[in-house]
């Protein structure tokens, strides 16, 4: 069966990322086209009008956009190899809930805490730092996630661990110290081919973020 | 199978709508209990101690949070009766989609309306226009989203309709006049008891409206 998988991406979006490891995890080619937001092409406004964002996953010429549900997506069509979900109801649903957890707060607080200054900022420090230990009070003494291999919360929250730098850099605090089980998983992750390969590194990501703070005029 | 069912809502609560019109349509009896906001019971936050708000699905004393991942657990757990999500993996993806699409505009735009005046309410207003405008183009000539039956974009989408009217009122204007194939659709809808007995009055909405702007000290 001649598949033709392309990901519309931008190297430094973790919801895009997603999407790279989850192809990665099941083994799949694809054709990875980096977008310049600043210039989207014909091809990404055409197979996203509604949100004009990546990543877009374009599949035998059909888009599926929104990056969980790329992932929800790959995981049914590539479902012989590396299960991403479980197949259990209810941790399907837990699963879920956690990945729309990721999604209601990381990148909106993370967001916060290199845009702002002041006040504001150590708010969002201390909402993050919250929220991190909400998650990994979620992983407790499991080595991932999805248990004994990634799965959907994994893939969903992971990528954001190349923004941890920028953040902490911009926020001057450290993570780490703070939530050391996060990143003691966080590196078990980044043992994976998969998600090593698929995540930039996390100085480029920082000096991205300056460049971005410039531009926006953030001091 | 079915053990204990008990929905935590508040009879406004378009999202509590979306389980209750879920369940409805699998024919599944279940508690319904009232909760009051401004005085949230133990139960349910006990069962939502993440986001302590409703609905909350509470199935053999395990809750399920989060109204979108209750359809679909609903949908998966009693799935031989009234299936909700296709089964093929692209269709799925794309009704995810239009869902994930109510779930970012809708709430928040109609929000925007009730509660602004002046210019912010006249661009919420237009706004909301277009983006049922663009849900009328994705359902097309179809009954429902769902093809020849309801599915899980019907029911994400249709328990807004309770609030419509209050939307015209407060933004004095006519969702029918600009989305006659939506009302239709509505309409259509409105005829399944499941969506009828699971949806509340609209004037009883407009009068809930009308408290909350007193309340918010809203003209």
């Amino acid at each position: 069966m001649a598949e033709e998988v392309v990901l519309l991406d931008f190297w430094p979006s973790p919801f895009g990322m997603r999407s790279r490891i989850a192809l990665a995890e099941k083994g799949i080619k694809y054709e990875h086209k980096e977008e310049d937001l600043r210039n989207k092409s014909a091809l990404l406004l055409q197979m996203n009008p509604v949100h004009k964002k990546i990543p877009v996953l374009i599949h035998n010429g059909k888009p599926v956009c929104e990056s969980l549900i790329q992932v929800q997506y790959i995981d049914e069509v590539w479902h012989d190899k590396a299960p991403l979900l479980p197949s259990d109801p209810y941790q399907k649903a837990t699963a879920r809930f956690w990945a729309d957890y990721v999604d209601k707060k990381i990148y909106e607080v993370g967001g916060r805490v290199w845009k702002t200054k002041g006040e504001k900022q150590a708010t969002a420090k201390k909402e993050l730092i919250e929220t991190l230990k909400l998650l990994e009070k979620e992983l407790g003494d499991k080595p991932y996630f999805g248990g004994e291999s990634l799965g959907y919360v994994d893939v969903a929250f992971i990528p954001f661990y190349s923004w941890f730098y920028a953040l902490e850099k911009c926020g001057n605090f450290s993570i780490e110290a703070e939530c050391p089980k996060l990143i003691a998983w966080a590196k078990r992750c980044m043992q994976k081919e998969s998600v090593a390969k698929s995540l930039p590194d996390q100085q480029k990501v920082y000096d991205f973020i300056l460049e971005m703070k410039k531009h926006f005029g953030i001091e | 199978m079915a053990g204990e069912l008990v929905l935590l809502d508040f009879w406004p609560s378009p999202f509590g709508m979306r389980s209750r019109i879920a369940l409805a349509e699998k024919g599944i009896p279940y508690e319904y209990r009232e909760e009051d906001l401004r005085n949230k019971s133990d139960l349910l936050l006990q069962m939502n101690p993440v986001h302590k708000k409703i609905p909350v699905l509470i199935h053999n004393g395990k809750p399920v949070c989060e109204s979108v991942i209750q359809v679909q657990y609903i949908d998966e757990v009693w799935h031989d009766k009234a299936p909700l999500i296709p089964s093929d993996p692209y269709q799925r993806a794309v009704a995810r989609f239009w869902v994930d699409f109510v779930d970012k505009k809708i709430y928040d735009l109609g929000s925007k309306i009730w509660k602004t005046k002046g210019e912010e309410q006249a661009n919420a207003k237009k706004e909301f226009i277009e983006c049922l405008k663009l849900l009328e183009g994705e359902l097309g000539d179809k009954t429902y989203f769902g093809g020849e039956s309801l599915g899980y974009v019907d029911v994400a989408l249709v328990p807004f309709y309770t609030w419509f009217y209050a939307y015209e009122k407060c933004g004095d204007f006519s969702i029918e006049a600009e989305c006659p194939k939506m009302i239709a659709w509505v309409k259509r809808c409105m005829q399944k008891e499941s969506v009828a007995k699971s949806l509340p009055d609209q004037e009883k909405v407009y009068e809930f409206v009308l408290q909350l702007k007193k309340l918010f000290g809203i003209e």
